[in-house]
């Protein structure tokens, strides 16, 4: 027997080089050199969260010495603070002047304006959002897939079936709008990359549920003889009772230029009185009495992402300002005119609404208990950022 | 997934395509492009429900290999020469990624198609992927590799060292000025469709055949979305297409964007490729073969040529103009050795090249010797402090170069720079190509036709100017490059740890003060700018005085 002689592979050969930690010592070998030291985190140990996204969008005020490099044709570059009327103390400093032997002036007082103390509460970044997302879709799809192995949807009276054909697809809409064009469009807008990264993954939310309320709606048009998986286009395009909220919907996509309000009347406004209304108030509570006990576990997943995440990351933002130490009136005065604009537009999407409480044969609370419910739970997010309820709730 | 299949799941959510019945959209972001409204559909195909569980089992083989790095001890194979050059690499990339992300929403509103909607927001979802799973590298290699000097402030120093304002291009040009410009051409149809080769797939393979196997890890991961995103500029570009208006705005941002891309990332990844590796078999390929198949053959033959025939005017002279800096005027080497110049004003320490590396250069690149050998042997000679300066300050036949005012690289192929007052200054550009981007594209008016959306270049584009007549002790303080002992230098000119042999502020204080090329080009008279530029154009190579022997 011979042995073919080879010759030897072309590949790169391991080396032994010790450059591991530790392996000498030299300024700034230690353990204290070991952490990024470029921010000042928000308590006393910095977060893995404020490592992965602290000072990625950078802040003239802060190291951006050579300043932005590109400009709109306007004049305005980079990230400017006057997207939103909102304000943070110290944005009416002036950003430090570099010019021909200036230095780079790097901003010892730190942070140089409110704007950089907020934090998501949420701490997202790109492991948590998928961890999050997928174990919601999984129980979503086991929830949904388990129901239909079951025939659990042979269960359904035929007007809730209408009822969810029509109206919890014609929510689907909504989500997906508020996913797209106003969390979606709003993340070039924030002032730090903590509000933009927030915003995108509150928009990340919506377009899921959207998404999920899509195909949980062809799932039921597979299963469910009868069911017209077209019918949501018809209500929501046509039906009396959804063009108030399609309205507000889309007149939220429509505000002037400022990210701050869009936000603002979209998580702290239409959502309790709008989005909880609907979800919460009466298609989860009227789902069980007419033989339904998936279609709450789709839109409680919705819910969920609204009232532990989004809403929680939406006070962190807003209430300091409330609170600023140099425009707490100012930032209070416009958030006043905000609700007084749209809080009346969302009393009166929700009246329109009043109808669907009326079209389920076991039927749910009663429109107005259950409209109360949503305007006590809308004042008290109001004064935990610190605003008083406006007059215009008791219309 | 559930047992729906993903085309059925896919064609069910285009029914939340949303046409305005009573408010539209407020339009924030202009372009001078037109599109009517298409039925173009949307290339993605990507749906939530498999995409967060996709991207979550990519995360977790991520994740797992970073955990069997650390136990497996990948840093005691890990070249220090390559991993210095990571400092500057992954300080600057989570900036351009969440900069992509921060693009998406211009889309939205330039291109009236809600069909593509659904992909550029999967896109945006992607780019907070990369730039935040990017920074957590960072972080691993700061907590781990022997030196974290440079990992550990980077965000600070990137925005204030004497190079990194060259990579942040690569951000503020996905998100400023007209949207189209920016967000598709630009970020899309030319940094990811091309570019992205050389950077998440070439720089990853020399990663690995340096003992590092996480970037490649978490590079490749990040490459599997780029792919999907090139479909989404694809489907733009072909919408823009459409219509025959849009043509000279397609030649014209095809040109800034080729240029300004080559420019940039072939100085940067050409340079870590080539000088931070430590891998010199003759048959790995060199940064200019690497460029020759992924970009040239992958993306121009194969990607830009067939768009031809639908009316695409492609820049072959700048391609091949391209293809002629790397190959021929030493475009990669002239950098390399640039930022080794300014060694100093950086916050990672270069390795000086070997015998080995000067072999392998002169098999790759026949000539290299003669061009670059003597100045490395130099920068070796001068690496240890031992009573001389820095080697910015020695006479080593070595001009200090001006910087393009485009795209910030100095004029480093010193034949080819051109001067020109634009906007009441006198600036240098490293060539016309950069110039015309300068004075001629980023204008409000474009060959006759009114052109309000598009952008400007601003900002402090020449960093000497900023520290022009300092002290270079104060330059660096100033940048906060010094490490915890309060004297010794980040930057290192070799890789010896021994504190005797690092440099400190008080090498820096001897040295002769900063001086800033524009300054000084702005001081002259005519005749003296015309003199300037007629040595300027004699030098080289290697950064050769006029009439030095090469």
């Amino acid at each position: 027997m011979t042995t073919a002689e080879s010759s030897e592979r072309s590949v790169p050969k391991p080396v032994f080089t010790d450059a591991e930690a530790g392996a000498k010592e030299f300024p700034d070998s230690g353990p204290s050199a070991r952490r990024y030291n470029y921010f000042k985190p928000a308590k006393r140990k910095q977060t893995h969260y404020e490592d992965v996204t602290v000072e990625v969008q950078p802040d003239p005020r802060h190291y951006l010495t050579q300043g932005w490099i590109y400009g709109f044709a306007d004049g305005s570059n980079g990230y400017p603070l006057t997207w939103t009327k909102l304000k943070a103390w110290g944005v009416d400093d002036p950003e430090p002047v570099r010019g021909p032997g200036s230095g780079g002036k790097p901003v010892q007082n730190w942070p140089a304006h409110g704007w950089h103390e907020f934090r998501d509460p949420n701490e997202e970044w790109e492991l948590t959002m998928y961890r999050y997302n997928a174990n919601v879709v999984r129980q979503v799809t086991q929830n949904v897939e388990n129901a239909r192995t079951t025939k659990a949807f042979e269960q359904w009276t035929p007007n809730w079936t209408r009822f969810v054909e029509r109206n919890v697809g014609a929510w689907m809409h909504i989500e997906h709008i508020l996913g797209l064009y106003v969390f979606a469009a709003s993340n070039r807008s924030g002032p730090t990359n903590m509000h933009n990264t927030a915003m995108a993954v509150n928009s990340e939310h919506k377009i899921r549920f959207a998404q999920d309320l899509a195909l949980y709606n062809l799932t039921l048009t597979e299963e469910i003889e009868g069911f017209d998986g077209t019918a949501h286009l018809e209500a929501w395009n046509s039906d009396a009772e959804w063009q108030g909220v399609r309205k507000v919907t889309e007149a939220l996509t429509a505000v002037n230029d400022d990210w701050g309000e869009m936000i603002f009347a979209t998580n702290i406004i239409f959502e309790p009185l709008l989005g909880e209304l609907f979800r919460s108030r009466l298609v989860m509570q009227a789902a069980a009495g007419n033989g339904d006990y998936v279609t709450p576990t789709v839109v409680g997943s919705g819910e969920y992402d609204y009232a532990q995440r989004d809403l929680r990351w939406s006070q962190a933002c807003f209430g300091p300002l409330t609170q600023d130490r140099e425009f707490a009136e100012h930032n209070k005065t416009l958030m006043n005119g905000w609700l007084q604009n749209w809080v009346p537009q969302c009393l009166e999407a929700a009246r329109q609404l009043q109808p669907l409480w009326s079209q389920p044969d076991a039927k749910p609370p009663r429109f107005e208990d259950s409209l109360d419910q949503a305007k006590s739970r809308f004042s008290g997010i109001l004064t935990d950022l610190g605003l008083e309820t406006p007059k215009e709730l008791s219309q | 997934m559930s047992r729906q299949s993903l085309a059925k799941a896919h064609q069910k959510i285009q029914e939340l395509s949303w046409e305005p019945q009573y408010h539209e959209p407020y339009m924030k972001y202009g372009t001078d492009y037109t599109f009517t409204k298409a039925a173009k559909k949307d290339p993605l195909k990507q749906v939530l429900r498999s995409y967060f569980p996709m991207q979550e089992e990519k995360d977790n083989r991520v994740y797992g290999a970073s955990d069997g790095a650390i136990r497996g001890n990948m840093f005691r194979q890990v070249q220090e020469r390559w991993l210095e050059w990571q400092k500057l690499f992954l300080s600057i990339i989570p900036l351009p990624e969440i900069s992509a992300a921060r693009s998406m929403p211009m889309l939205f509103q330039a291109v009236p198609n809600p069909e593509l909607h659904n992909g550029q927001a999967i896109q945006m979802i992607d780019e907070v992927r990369h730039s935040t799973i990017q920074q957590n590298l960072k972080r691993l290699y700061m907590n781990n590799y022997i030196d974290p000097a440079g990992f550990n402030n980077t965000l600070r120093n990137f925005h204030s060292d004497y190079c990194g304002t060259i990579g942040r291009q690569f951000a503020e040009g996905f998100i400023t000025g007209d949207a189209i410009t920016a967000a598709s051409i630009y970020l899309t149809i030319v940094a990811e469709t091309a570019f992205t080769n050389t950077l998440f797939v070439a720089m990853p393979a020399e990663a690995a055949a340096n003992g590092d196997y996480l970037l490649p890890t978490v590079f490749h991961s990040v490459q599997s979305d780029e792919s999907r995103h090139i479909s989404n500029g694809y489907a733009t570009l072909l919408m823009a297409l459409s219509d025959e208006d849009n043509r000279q705005l397609l030649e014209r941002d095809l040109r800034y964007a080729w240029w300004n891309n080559h420019r940039v990332v072939d100085a940067a990844i050409g340079t870590f490729i080539e000088y931070g590796t430590k891998d010199r078999r003759k048959d790995r390929e060199s940064y200019a073969e690497m460029w020759r198949r992924w970009i040239y053959d992958d993306y121009y033959r194969a990607y830009l040529l067939p768009l031809e025939k639908y009316g695409l005017v492609i820049p072959h002279d700048l391609i091949e103009e391209s293809w002629n800096q790397i190959w021929n005027k030493g475009y990669v080497h002239e950098v390399a050795q640039f930022f080794a110049t300014g060694w100093l004003a950086n916050y990672w320490r270069i390795d000086g090249m070997t015998d080995e590396d000067f072999e392998w250069f002169e098999y790759k690149y026949p000539g290299w010797y003669d061009r670059y050998g003597k100045w490395w042997e130099n920068y070796n000679r001068l690496s240890r402090p031992n009573g001389h300066h820095a080697i910015v300050a020695e006479d080593v036949d070595y001009v200090y170069p001006h910087r393009c005012w485009t795209c910030m690289v100095p004029c480093l192929v010193r034949e080819d720079m051109v001067v020109d007052k634009v906007d009441g200054q006198w600036r240098t550009y490293c060539h016309e190509a950069c110039r015309w981007t300068d004075a001629v594209a980023f204008r409000p008016t474009y060959q006759g036709r009114d052109t309000p959306n598009m952008g400007k270049l601003v900002g402090h584009r020449e960093w000497e100017t900023l520290y022009h007549g300092w002290n270079w002790a104060d330059v660096i303080s100033d940048m906060g490059f010094v490490r915890d002992d309060g004297k010794t230098l980040t930057a290192q000119p070799h890789l010896d740890l021994d504190p005797k042999k690092m440099w400190t502020l008080d090498h820096m204080r001897r040295m002769p003060h900063v001086a800033s090329p524009n300054v000084i080009l702005n001081e002259m008279s005519d005749s003296e700018r015309e003199a300037f530029v007629a040595d300027y154009n004699a030098q080289g190579p290697a950064g050769r005085p006029a009439g030095a022997k090469s």
